[in-house]
């Protein structure tokens, strides 16, 4: 033990120097803020799953008998509100995105770290902002902020609720910003754009979405804000302005943020299959440039939220068709995931777990909302449960499933510390079935047509909520589980050795946790990534 | 496991071949993380483009809403122009044009290693941008005397849809006034680093970047003032 600890002095672990709360807070190196970052999205993960159980604690009975149908709308709303800005748009690119990134890259810190540290202050600032929401009473629009509601009935905190969005968002433009400069300026040499690990793709892909949407939320909330505020109406239609034009600014940006929420998933997916199989990614071009589809996609899609909205008809059909599209590239990388595993080494450690969780996960959210994006089906399936559950495999299927298990993956390189594998396995597998059993009724509910946002129901719907709620309970303590052994390792866990898993990559290469300048010396890039078969290297494309 | 990459040595920083040696050779305002200070210019340059994107799809909502809105009602946006001062909104866009030509001087005299033609052409700069909003606020003045600010007090004998025109003219411009004062601000402080004589041929990074913003905040108000002002010139006053 005392080895252990010497060995981490003398390689001025970026953990280690300088000491004190103060050399944190004013850090600039990536991997402190992305440590900063992991607490704080922690903490709203927890806050915004509190709500949740409040929401499927309500829907335990088919009469509104837990809270008041006023408190039920404001559970709903903070849930919303909390999960997708303050914990799913921040989770993988701040945390491991940021960890990561400049060590992929091969080079010392991101572009800019000042900026990066001002990416998190703006995060807290906003956070502190949705909490003290929170603490005065909530907020009760729904997290789509949908207009004149918001702008003139409404009576809770949405100017305020609008303002930690809106300062949450440059957070978010501020770490796609800096991603972007870091993967064209500051690679090593010899590390061309097609020897980038997918991770970087997936995140460079991601944050050109950051750049190009977050902005349209920003002036979208603000337009809400000043005519709530001031009175500078433009969606008024008492004046003869339009609320639709307001749905259309939303999902402009609100679409392309669930791409923020997976992509990078899909960056950490790909990077664990390939570790785990001891393969080459099948593909590798073609889930690069998947990445890149998606992103460009996903601009063209945000008609398919307004199809009862009195969008045109042919409006309706095109982007319908486009939605559609997205599935190609989606399926691309899936197919080319299970190609990987084919015929690879699998190993059985708890990583791999979590990859095959995500993928089954992913692809019924995925197939699923190919039903969403048909035009007929969706007038019936439109505000339904079933919507619910389709964004929830997505979001928390597979982005957060992707979460953790990249957590699981980096978490020796992160903190130098191993986690219990089996535990690892024991929480895989709980949160997939929690998971299941939490969401796969709720298609069914959907189908059936109990609508979301209410808080009763008819009776003959209770045994599939109740089904519902007691799956919420395994998830809630498959996440808590987790929570409580990576904790645990941090003090007790054995000392990681910097390439657990034997696998490829510039972050393997370096100790666990690594320097501060993240490699002891400068590093040079000579062959293509996941170079695990070197006799089987051919560069194809 | 080492196989990835070859990893080549910093010499020892005390040896005098290695990094140390490098490392006398690194420009003072070059940051730990770049490899030299082409890289660090690169960067900087690339940011701020990729910052400005961001401030173009900002803006690009509010055009958005123009164009629909002015599609919608084409008579209230024709006569709410009509309300607008175009003189005071050509001057402004005079004195805008005038403050980029200084930037840009200051721009090429960091690049000559002039620190007096950076000065007065900074200098120059913060007077063009606060005359612009000196003339701004006067304008508003205006719009508040005569009743068209949207809300309660607005003229009722104008149609309501003016009411849509005046918001997204108070929230257009007004937006655009606070990217000039950030702009000043920003200026000012390169204002102070120019003092020093921080510039030179081998380092001029900051003040290029930030005449990148200052350009973009007046090519902002060129888009806005046609928009805005002259749309229905040709209603006659």
């Amino acid at each position: 033990m005392t080895t252990a600890v010497a060995v981490a002095e003398e390689r001025h672990s970026y953990l280690d120097a300088p000491y004190g709360i103060a050399a944190w807070l004013l850090t600039k190196d990536h991997k402190r803020i992305a440590m900063l970052y992991l607490i704080s999205i922690t903490v709203f993960f927890a806050v915004g799953g509190l709500f949740a159980a409040g929401v499927r604690l309500e829907l335990l009975t088919p009469k509104g008998d837990f809270v008041t149908p006023d408190v039920y709308n404001k559970l709903f709303t903070l849930h919303g509100i909390v999960m997708i800005f303050f914990f799913l748009i921040p989770s993988i690119p701040a945390t491991l995105g940021n960890f990561l990134i400049p060590i992929m890259c091969g080079t010392k810190d991101l572009a800019f770290p000042r900026i990066n540290l001002l990416s998190w202050y703006l995060y807290v600032i906003g956070g502190l902002l949705a909490v003290g929401v929170i603490a005065g009473g909530g907020v009760d629009t729904g997290w789509t902020f949908y207009t004149p509601y918001s702008t003139t009935a409404s009576t809770t905190n949405v100017a305020l609720t609008g303002m930690a969005a809106f300062i949450a968002g440059f957070s978010s433009i501020l770490t796609g910003f800096n991603f972007i400069v870091t993967v064209h300026r500051m690679r090593a040499p010899g590390l061309t754009w097609f020897r980038l690990p997918l991770f970087v793709w997936a995140h460079y892909a991601t944050s050109l979405v950051m750049i190009l949407g977050t902005p349209v939320i920003a002036i979208t909330l603000t337009l809400m804000m000043a005519e709530r505020t001031l009175g500078l109406a433009v969606f008024d239609p008492k004046i003869g302005g339009d609320p639709v034009l307001f749905q259309h600014l939303f999902w402009f940006y609100s679409h392309p943020a669930v791409y923020i929420m997976i992509l990078p998933g899909m960056g950490v997916i790909s990077e664990m299959v390939a570790a785990v199989s001891r393969k080459q990614v099948f593909g590798y071009s073609f889930v690069a440039f998947s990445s890149l589809a998606i992103a460009i996609l996903g601009f063209l899609v945000w008609g398919h939220h307004l199809f009862v909205s009195s969008q045109s008809i042919y409006a309706g059909m095109v982007f319908s068709i486009i939605t559609m599209l997205v599935a190609v590239p989606s399926a691309v990388k899936t197919f080319n995931w299970a190609a990987t595993m084919y015929k690879g080494s699998v190993t059985w450690e708890s990583p791999t777990y979590w990859v095959i969780g995500f993928m089954g996960l992913f692809l019924i959210g995925g197939l699923t909302g190919l039903f969403l994006a048909t035009l007929g089906l969706d007038i019936h399936l439109t505000d339904t449960y079933f919507v619910v559950a389709h964004f929830h495999y997505i979001m928390v299927g597979g982005a957060i499933m992707a979460f953790l298990g990249g957590i699981h993956f980096w978490w020796p390189k992160m903190t130098g510390k191993m986690y219990p594998d089996a535990m690892g396995k024991v929480t895989a597998i709980l949160v997939f079935v929690g998971f299941n059993l939490t969401f796969f009724p709720q298609f069914v509910l959907g189908y059936m047509g109990m609508p979301r946002r209410y808080h009763s129901y008819p009776e003959e719907w209770q045994v599939l909520n109740v089904l519902s709620t007691a799956g919420a309970g395994v998830l809630g303590l498959g996440y808590t589980l987790t929570f409580c052994y990576l904790v645990w390792s941090l003090f007790k866990g054995k000392t990681a050795p910097a390439n657990p898993w034997g696998a490829k990559g510039l972050e393997w290469e370096t100790s666990s946790p690594p320097p501060t300048f993240n490699f002891d010396a400068d590093p040079v890039v000579t062959e293509p990534a996941y170079n695990y078969k070197p006799a089987q290297e051919v560069h194809v494309g | 496991m080492a196989d990835a990459s070859h990893l080549h040595a910093h010499g020892h920083p005390s040896t005098p071949l290695g990094a140390g040696a490098a490392h006398a050779e690194h420009h003072p305002r070059q940051q730990h993380h770049f490899y030299s200070m082409d890289q660090q210019l690169e960067a900087s340059i690339l940011g701020m483009w990729i910052f400005l994107v961001t401030e173009i799809m900002f803006f690009g909502g509010l055009f958005m809403a123009y164009i629909v809105y002015r599609t919608a009602y084409p008579d209230a946006w024709a006569a709410g122009s009509n309300h607008l001062n175009v003189l005071m909104g050509g001057i402004n866009t005079l004195v805008l044009i005038c403050s980029s030509v200084t930037m840009a001087l200051a721009v090429r005299c960091a690049q000559i290693g002039s620190r007096r033609g950076q000065v007065v052409n900074l200098i120059l700069t913060i007077l063009f941008g606060t005359v612009f909003l000196v003339v701004k606020y006067f304008e508003y003045a205006e719009k508040f005397e005569h009743h068209l600010v949207p809300g309660p007090h607005f003229d009722p004998a104008l149609p309501a849809q003016q009411q849509i025109f005046f918001a997204l003219y108070f929230i257009m411009t007004g937006i655009h006034a606070a990217h000039m004062v950030v702009g000043i601000v920003l200026m000012l402080i390169i204002l102070g680093m120019a003092w020093k004589g921080r510039f030179g041929p081998d380092y001029y990074g900051p003040i290029e970047v930030s005449g990148l913003y200052w350009h973009f905040v007046d090519i902002v108000w060129i888009f806005l003032f046609p928009l805005l002002y002259l749309l229905g010139a040709h209603l006659g006053h």
